[in-house]
């Protein structure tokens, strides 16, 4: 008989043994997920309760993986921005922007300051969508709908910008080898605007409705902490560790894409605690904010693309009146792009950690191997020792302050 | 007084003569092979000594190299990063194809843990010592290796994707 049709306490029996306590009392099993509205995504815990506390916990995912690095062996390169957009779907542009500063790394390519400068924007505006969503629906977990509801139309506005930019949503596919497909429109560049005028009150506010207060806190502080040492060894990376008081930045540490010529601070916490990753999501989001307007202060001019005929599509109009353009555009459509046999790792600060792309190529139109460095899947795992000894309520909310993206646990 | 790549070397060839090799730049980051036998020793020292300090385990994956020659079929790739000097560098451990097992390094980094599972899990890598080596993305009672170059990635009977036309074949896409 398959294993599957086992009942739970049968099946993980060798995850998690049925025992007593001391006074002879039962401990029960309890599986949370794969399907729980509470868990934000598939992934399935089973926890062994003594009453509503977690004495031990196993976590199974892999319910939504998808073999992106496989597919990603079987496509072409410009073919795999839309698989990074699936990972980490809170923030998809950081995504798509690591993905091509790989690809550049990789081809030697320049990029234009201009473009460094608009995909810091848009890399900008995405952390900020990610940090909403995550400091939001924690005050939903611990009872605050107000905030998520009155934070959340903004959200709506980033994705505007992002309708603006590159016509989709929620997975972008944003950007090419060397830059944008289009120039921004003056209608962009209004909506962020307007975004960066009607956002900063509203979010303030909602720091006023959930960091002082009274319930929030209680449900919070001391809830699923961390220390710096175990984080670290656990490979935890960006506000997650931040929170245990380790200024670990990647745009600071290792700058991509110009992000030395801003200032801005890294925000850092104390006791690695539910509270504390609520505290420096929070200010990392003024901080996007303070570098989004620097970058639209400093905006350089020039082109919105690299120079690069052989990775850059050539204007339409030019493909139907040049030869040169045209064939340009049939090999670019079709993947044969001229690639070095290299080995390149970039890393980029993503909405949750360090997000690493390490290629492999072969010379060929497919990576050999592409391996994402995926934060969540990296840190997920100390969850069960992080609740260890909690009440599962605030096992809930440990776990959405810790911003696991099922999509990016099991790319 | 920043970290240089030849001082990684040095102290490395000091230490360890025979079981370091290949030291190479490869754009931003500093890579060399070690012998998968002694991985666990050579990440402790990298770890542990005063002046390396690489404190932190980036990033663990295996890649296959089918065409290589049997002892060098399978590769493990170590990301190690020390925070205090900035300096990344990547360790590669070439595996032998048809019982391709290392040194788990969990206890060293907990962070390995999945990685490494992850690793055999597409992989079939096995890494001893590993506190719990099991699936962990892939269903239980899979048997094959996805990752491995000899596994399809869809179904070869499929005739609605015929590229013969564009110069394309199965061994060349």
């Amino acid at each position: 008989m398959s294993d599957l049709l086992l009942p739970p306490e049968l099946r993980y029996a060798d995850i998690i043994k049925q025992r007593q306590n001391e006074d002879g009392s039962e401990l029960s099993i309890l599986n949370l997920g794969p399907t729980h509205p509470a868990t934000h995504g598939i992934f399935q815990n089973i926890l062994l309760m003594d009453g509503e506390r977690i004495v031990e916990g196993e976590g199974t995912v892999g319910y939504i993986h998808r073999a992106f690095e496989k597919i990603a062996e079987n496509r072409p390169f410009y073919q795999i921005t839309p698989l990074t957009d699936r990972m980490n779907y809170c923030s998809s542009p950081i995504n798509n922007m690591g993905w091509w500063m790989t690809l550049e790394k990789a081809l030697n390519i320049e990029v234009p300051k201009r473009v460094q400068y608009l995909r810091v924007i848009i890399m900008e505006l995405a952390r900020i969508a990610d940090h909403i969503i995550c400091n939001s629906v924690l005050g939903v977990d611990t009872g605050a709908l107000t905030g998520f509801l009155y934070v959340f139309q903004f959200r709506e506005k980033i994705y505007e910008i992002y309708e603006e930019i590159c016509g989709a949503r929620l997975t972008t596919n944003m950007g090419r080898i060397g830059g944008f497909e289009r120039e921004w429109s003056p209608a962009a560049f209004r909506k962020i605007n307007e975004f960066l005028e009607e956002f900063p009150p509203v979010w303030s506010e909602f720091e006023k409705l959930l960091t002082r207060n009274r319930i929030f806190m209680d449900r919070t502080i001391n809830v699923g902490p961390i220390s710096a040492e175990r984080a670290m060894s656990y490979g935890f990376t960006g506000p997650n560790l931040r929170a245990t008081g380790v200024d670990y930045d990647i745009r600071v540490m290792q700058p991509y894409s110009s992000y030395e010529d801003f200032e801005f601070n890294v925000p850092v916490g104390k006791s690695g605690d539910t509270y504390d990753r609520f505290c420096v999501r929070n200010a990392e989001v003024w901080e996007s904010i303070s570098i989004i307007k620097q970058a639209l202060a400093k905006m350089p001019e020039g082109p919105y693309h690299a120079d690069v005929p052989d990775y850059y599509l050539p204007p339409k109009e030019d493909v139907y009146t040049t030869m040169e353009a045209l064939i340009y555009h049939f090999k670019i459509v079709m993947g044969e792009i001229p690639v070095p046999v290299t080995e390149v790792y970039h890393p980029v600060e993503g909405g949750n950690g360090e997000l690493g792309f390490y290629l492999i190529t072969d010379g060929s139109r497919t990576p050999y191997r592409l391996h994402f460095r995926r934060p969540c899947f990296i840190y997920y795992q100390a969850f069960n020792e992080m609740v260890k000894g909690q009440m599962l309520s605030d096992a809930i909310a440990t776990l959405s302050s810790l911003n696991v993206i099922a999509g990016e646990l099991d790319a | 007084m920043a970290l240089e790549t030849s001082d990684i070397q040095n102290k490395l060839v000091d230490n360890f003569e025979l079981i370091v090799s290949d030291f190479t730049q490869q754009h931003d980051i500093f890579s060399f092979e070690v012998d998968s036998k002694s991985i666990l020793e050579v990440m402790q020292f990298l770890r542990d000594d005063k002046t390396l300090r690489f404190n932190f385990l980036t990033d663990v994956c295996g890649i296959h190299y089918p065409d290589a020659e049997l002892d060098r079929q399978f590769a493990v790739v170590y990301h190690m990063h020390n925070w205090m000097d900035n300096v990344r560098i990547k360790i590669k451990c070439f595996l032998n194809g048809e019982n391709p097992e290392i040194d788990s390094v969990t206890s060293l980094f907990l962070g390995a843990n999945w990685q490494e599972r992850e690793t055999y899990d597409f992989f079939g890598i096995i890494f001893k010592g590993h506190p719990q080596l099991k699936r962990i993305l892939n269903m239980d009672e899979m048997v094959s290796f996805p990752m491995r170059k000899e596994f399809p990635l869809e179904d070869g009977g499929r005739t609605d994707k015929d590229d013969r036309f564009f110069g394309r074949t199965t061994d060349n896409c």
